[in-house]
């Protein structure tokens, strides 16, 4: 490569290619999946899927949340064993894949979250994964940080290695992590949403150095929701949905639109419970809503008496932060809610809770249920001044109203005196629910609310929104799967980077317009 | 309860070994002193009970025990009446107590260090105002409350007993009880469910402060005279009898019955020794032995399962 080409690639040109197409097509393939199959528990999460890889090429993966990048990456990477089908590299099948072996074959993977050690400098970091030996061998500092230095030069970053990872910016962290790769000898990069957190100018610089390991002949698999780059980095894009490889394409001639059809395209006939219930006045008023820790922008919405508000958007957008805005958890900076008639200061979630707001958030085991106590002080923790006469709890109250909700959601239990911990994920759930419904909340705040639980579970999830929609309650259901999103929801508020990119009615949202909503290609019909 | 279990087994083994050998034990002079001997310890490990369900530790509690002593005699010698005394003592301990709070709630240091730095910091500087002089010359009416040796040891017996109940008492039927076992078993949860975690974990501390200059002051009165370096090592019998009760050194899991165990089984320890003519010398050894064996033999039973 030549310098000049290189200093002329900081505008938005697409990325040169120093082959041709002959050389890059005629050769063997790098890296190939074939038919691999992988269930969690109930969930068929890749479907015979089958990918591949040509050296010097950039190949795209894109899909919506779930669609089962993840888990394709994590089998090319040996973090998880395929239940069927297998990896080759170069011709040759990688038996007993392991993140240490496909490390040592050349497959090397970056995720949007740099795994480094913040505590560590760079030189060590690089060391960490590239050095050999056995753990009371010298260290020879000297190498070490040449080491470094050479690799970090071979990308054409600035980087000290003396100073500590922590310290280095995001962007700083990911060249480094690339770095650690290259001293690996990586054949096979993996990067998993690069640059969802860079800067336009720190993605031409990442573009950059991804097309010059492109040119020494590495293969690259580029996982982004950015559709509009992958026509200057990607030489083939390959669409998943649902856990199946919907299509492989040319990067050249395919737009942002015939991405986001295939990505959404699919049959959305997946019986929901969703009843036609009157819809009375609002109740919930979310007037510019901001937040700047949490990096809520601007946010308004509202959410009538039985209505279900869909919240979709992809990972990161921001969706859970706004719920945790409008609880409290991170208080707002600027904007006003209102539930009912009276403007409410949300300060912490007690303020919330008070004001008929409940949440049920997405992390059932860190901020759900608590494991250790008994399910009825799980049922009654929101509560414990309602059941309480002055300060004192009325145990018989707290035994009427556990067995009460246990009932009417049907969780399957030893009985309300079984530790939390020793129930099933679905049912833990519903738990989780029944402890806000015992708010008697006007407005029910539901993350994710059927993530990681079974079929059967979901459904009745599902049927129990449906009943308390009935009874007037203001829903809002935050879910990553597009399919509940459109199967649940009276309208659909579509996020994206902190912001409302949208709201869609019912019954003009089809999968493709809150999709392209999702990724900033918004549709001008839908509003 | 595992554990209790284990220790429960071994605690009426030991029992039954003294009453075979060293049948003296069972006197009932003998075990009214070993009583009254570890009250204060039983109302320390209380305090520390709920510290450490709570999902925090204080290892400064022998430090503030030594201040709070001096602090309880220098009132009584100044001719404060007892009850009087008895109350600056326990606010005394509650102020230490709300030090650490601040410092883990408002800063954000982990208990640990924080309480390892009360205990040193309180500790000299009680050795520096004293000098290590002791309290000397208390009036009568401090010692033994006032009363006869044994309606002073009655008292002290009682006083533990009554917060003994209180507390099995508040731990399972106050919303705060309820509130610590919460916050200790997975904090965001518990804030999630409008619970204020800052306000449980800073008033935790105020309370192991303010049992710690009760004990502080039903310890001393036991004596004409304050030592200026007492208390030292009770923290860690303290969480000694909490562990060995069966509760979760990481909080949300522990009940005051698994620690009024752990403290009758510290009791009992090295006077058998004494009876069964074994060196003293040996107690720590077998303490530290007692605690391994019971976590051990939980965890063996649990792998079983």
């Amino acid at each position: 490569m030549q310098a000049g080409q290189v200093a002329g690639l900081n505008g938005r040109n697409p990325i040169p290619r120093h082959h041709t197409e002959s050389t890059r097509y005629n050769r063997a393939l790098l890296l190939e999946a074939i038919g691999i199959e992988k269930r969690y528990g109930g969930v068929r999460a890749l479907k015979h899927v089958s990918f591949d890889l040509q050296p010097g090429e950039v190949h795209a993966l894109v899909g919506e949340n779930g669609a089962g990048k993840s888990t394709l990456i994590r089998i090319l990477t040996g973090a998880v064993q395929p239940d069927a089908g297998q990896v080759k590299l170069e011709g040759r099948t990688v038996e007993d894949n392991n993140p240490h072996r496909s490390r040592q074959l050349g497959i090397a993977a970056i995720y949007q979250q740099p795994a480094i050690f913040p505590d560590l400098t760079v030189a060590e970091n690089i060391a960490l994964v590239n050095e050999s030996g056995g753990l009371a061998r010298r260290v020879d500092w000297a190498a070490r940080r040449a080491k470094a230095k050479e690799l970090i030069a071979a990308i054409g970053a600035e980087i000290d290695p003396d100073r500590e990872a922590g310290t280095l910016s995001m962007p700083e962290q990911q060249l480094v992590e690339i770095a650690k790769a290259l001293g690996g000898n990586v054949k096979a990069l993996i990067l998993d949403e690069p640059t969802a957190s860079l800067t336009e100018r720190e993605t031409d610089r990442l573009f950059e150095i991804v097309g010059r390991l492109r040119d020494r002949g590495a293969g690259i698999i580029y996982i982004s929701h950015r559709l509009e780059e992958l026509g200057r980095i990607a030489d083939r894009i390959t669409v998943l949905r649902d856990g199946e490889t919907i299509e492989t394409r040319p990067a050249a001639g395919t737009d942002a639109r015939t991405l986001i059809r295939l990505m959404a395209g699919r049959d959305l006939s997946a019986v929901f419970p969703k009843r036609v219930v009157p819809i009375g006045g609002p109740v919930l008023e979310v007037r510019g809503l901001s937040c700047d820790a949490a990096r809520v922008r601007d946010v308004s919405f509202e959410v009538r008496a039985g209505e279900i508000l869909g919240v979709a958007g992809l990972v990161g957008a921001g969706r859970t932060q706004l719920a945790e805005t409008l609880f409290g958890l991170t208080p707002a900076d600027r904007g006003t809610i209102r539930v009912g008639a009276s403007e409410l200061s949300i300060r912490q979630p007690a303020d919330a809770i008070r004001a008929g707001i409940a949440y049920v958030p997405e992390d059932r085991r860190r901020c759900g249920i608590v494991g250790s106590l008994p399910v009825r002080a799980n049922v009654t923790l929101a509560i414990l001044n309602r059941i309480a006469r002055g300060t004192l709890l009325r145990t018989d109250e707290e035994r009427t109203l556990a067995t009460a909700w246990v009932e009417r959601l049907g969780v399957k239990t030893d009985g309300i005196d079984a530790p939390a911990s020793s129930l099933s994920g679905g049912n833990q759930q519903k738990v989780s629910i029944g402890r806000w419904l015992a708010t008697d909340p006007r407005v029910l705040i539901l993350d994710e609310p059927t993530q990681g639980i079974d079929v059967g579970a979901k459904a009745e999830c599902h049927r129990i929104m449906c009943d308390l929609a009935e009874r007037g309650l203001a829903i809002v259901m935050i879910s990553s799967e597009l399919a509940e999103i459109m199967g649940m929801s009276d309208r659909i508020a579509v996020m994206r980077d902190g912001a409302l990119a949208g709201i869609v009615d019912r019954a003009d949202a089809t999968a493709d317009s809150v999709l392209a909503l999702a990724l900033g290609h918004g549709a001008p019909a839908v509003n | 309860m595992t554990r209790a279990i284990a220790i429960g087994i071994f605690w009426v083994f030991l029992l039954v070994v003294l009453a075979l050998r060293a049948p003296g034990f069972f006197e009932f002079d003998n075990l009214r002193d070993i009583a009254v001997t570890n009250a204060s310890a039983l109302i320390l490990a209380i305090g520390m009970t709920v510290v450490i369900v709570a999902g925090e530790i204080d290892v400064s509690i022998g430090s503030q025990f030594a201040v709070a002593s001096v602090i309880a005699g220098t009132l009584a010698k100044s001719g404060l009446p007892l009850p009087l005394t008895a109350v600056f003592t326990a606010l005394a301990g509650a102020a230490f107590g709300s030090v650490n709070g601040l410092v883990v709630t408002s800063l954000g240091v982990p208990s640990i260090v924080a309480t390892l730095a009360a205990m040193a910091f309180w500790r000299e500087l009680l050795r520096w105002i004293t000098q290590g002089a002791w309290v000397q010359g208390l009036p009568p009416t401090f010692q033994w409350m006032g009363l006869s040796q044994a309606s002073g040891e009655f008292a002290i017996l009682l006083s533990a007993a009554i917060l003994f109940v209180a507390f099995v008492w508040l731990m399972r039927r106050v919303q705060a009880g309820r509130a610590v076992y919460a916050v200790g078993s997975q904090r965001e949860s518990a804030r999630l469910a409008g619970i204020p975690v800052h306000w449980i974990s800073f008033g935790v501390f105020v309370l192991m402060g303010t049992l710690t200059g009760v004990a502080a002051l039903l310890d001393s009165v036991r004596f004409t005279q304050v030592q200026s370096n007492s208390g030292a090592g009770l923290e860690l019998k303290a969480i000694s009898a909490v562990v060995i009760g069966g509760a979760s050194i990481t909080g949300g899991k522990g009940t005051l019955w698994g620690t009024l165990l752990g403290v009758g089984v510290l009791a009992v320890i090295a006077p058998s020794l004494t009876f069964l003519g074994i060196n003293a010398f040996w107690e720590k050894a077998i303490q530290g032995a007692i605690i391994l064996s019971a976590i051990v033999l939980e965890k063996a039973a649990s792998r079983a399962r």
